[in-house]
């Protein structure tokens, strides 16, 4: 397994909410990403972001470990919860604010940062 | 560039017993689609393990870079 590849799994498992996206939160670059990111704020996530635009093999490795084709990818506590049609659709139904609920307690952080992959 | 018609029909061979199934070329580019399909073969799974089915289906033109957009909205029959 590659260094990068490691590194992204390693974000995936360790990581409360991640999301893979195209731009930060702060300047997302994508419609898709940015339905992903406002849905699991809606829902009261703590979101860890990874730009997956600044190279390529970002995108590459990620959809190898996870065998989802598109981005965005989000992930609560490494279990693979969708792209950004499912979350809008869990959010929709409350199943998302469950998801977070069960995972990381009613009383979590909410807290939003960046992840960069060196 | 995709059809609208070649994907209808990659998941009509992928879910032969869907009760709805449509694709919509959401710009009119040929590369942002939705696509709905209610089938039975989504009774039981997870949206994960939904869309996956779709992804695969659609294996082809996703791979080829013709799709650059697809939403996916299905449910099962049960």
């Amino acid at each position: 397994m590659s260094e990068l590849s490691e590194q992204i799994k390693q974000i995936i498992e360790t990581e409360p909410v991640s999301l893979f996206m195209k731009g930060t939160p702060q300047l997302v670059m994508c419609g898709n990403s940015d339905r992903a990111l406002r849905a699991l704020r809606a829902a009261g996530a703590p979101v860890t972001a990874v730009d997956v635009l600044p190279d390529p093999q970002i995108r590459q490795e990620l959809s190898a470990l996870s065998g989802w084709p598109t981005i965005p990818q989000v992930f609560i506590r490494g279990e693979l919860v969708g792209g950004a049609d499912i979350v809008e659709e869990l959010h929709a139904s409350g199943e998302l604010q469950r998801k977070l609920d069960e995972a990381l307690g009613a009383e979590r952080e909410t807290t939003e940062r960046t992840a960069v992959l060196a | 560039m995709a059809e609208t018609a070649t994907l209808e029909s990659l998941l009509r061979d992928s879910f032969p017993d869907a009760s709805e199934l449509a694709v919509e070329d959401r710009t009119g580019g040929g590369d942002h689609f939705q696509v709905t399909i209610a089938s039975s073969r989504f009774d039981g799974l997870s949206l994960v393990e939904q869309h996956r089915l779709v992804y695969e289906a659609l294996e082809a033109p996703l791979g080829n870079g013709s799709i650059h957009e697809l939403r996916i909205k299905t449910r099962g029959m049960a």
